[in-house]
């Protein structure tokens, strides 16, 4: 019971999308597009790269890439600095592609709070209710 | 976030508690005697924070002779399941603007 524990601290969203990966990974790192499904941006799909994704809301994470595997795998990391150390938030978002008969399996990995990594769920926390507040407000007008 | 949510971050946020609830979790019901053996300090300090586990409906104490038995409360995990079922709500969301955003685009 410990794992499931543990893993509903991180947050899986798997899709089979009838689209080759190749479509969907010019999606995941080409900023006009980002910008179009996710939030505005200035990445560029380069290891190393920092780069900002800012919310509607007027929130702004702050992302360096940590993993780029053209058409297969993109990581980077999910932060929301704050002055106030106890609203920090550290996560990393891995989306993996897959081929498959009629398209591709996208699966989005959003973990944030790992047993033993240095952000603990206390620091985190207040930063998550603040992006949840926000969000809330986004996803209202998204309809 | 729920002060129920506020409550079980508060209890969670401090690594030798986490510690401790994690092996009740992993390992099954346990005495102080067995856990400090095992844990990085005094035994006054781990009935402490069984104490605030307890208070929390993390963790469940059973009497038996003289040792206390201490078993994890998996239940109470509950409002932790409803945070992340907020963040799955964001990325299906998300997911569902990126799929109409593939049929807009060129091939």
């Amino acid at each position: 019971m410990n794992e499931s524990a543990t893993e509903t601290l991180s947050v899986v969203v798997e899709r089979e999308i009838p689209y080759p990966p190749e479509k969907i990974w010019r999606a995941l790192t080409q900023p006009h597009l980002i910008a179009e499904w996710l939030m505005n941006n200035d990445f560029n799909a380069v290891v190393g790269h920092r780069f900002n994704l800012r919310g509607d809301w007027g929130g702004v994470l702050d992302c360096e890439v940590l993993a780029v595997e053209p058409n297969k795998t993109l990581s980077y990391t999910w932060n929301f600095a704050h002055a106030d150390a106890a609203f920090n938030l550290e996560s990393v978002v891995t989306f993996t592609l897959a081929p498959t008969d009629i398209g591709t399996r996208l699966r989005m990995e959003h973990s944030g709070f790992r047993p033993g990594q240095k952000q603990a769920y206390g620091g985190a926390k207040a930063g998550w209710q603040q992006f949840f507040t926000k969000l809330e407000q986004v996803l209202a007008r998204t309809d | 976030m729920s002060e129920s949510q506020d409550i079980l971050f508060r209890m969670l946020a401090d690594p030798t508690r986490r510690a401790i609830f994690e092996r009740l979790c992993r390992e099954g019901e346990q005495t102080v005697g067995a856990l400090t053996a095992r844990a990085k300090v005094s035994q006054p300090a781990v009935s402490k924070h069984l104490g605030l586990l307890k208070q929390a409906g993390l963790v469940r104490d059973r009497h038996k002779g003289r040792q206390t038995h201490y078993s994890a409360q998996l239940s109470a995990l509950a409002p932790l399941i409803d945070w992340t079922s907020q963040m799955t709500g964001f990325w299906q969301s998300r997911f569902d603007r990126l799929e109409d955003l593939l049929k807009r685009m060129d091939q």
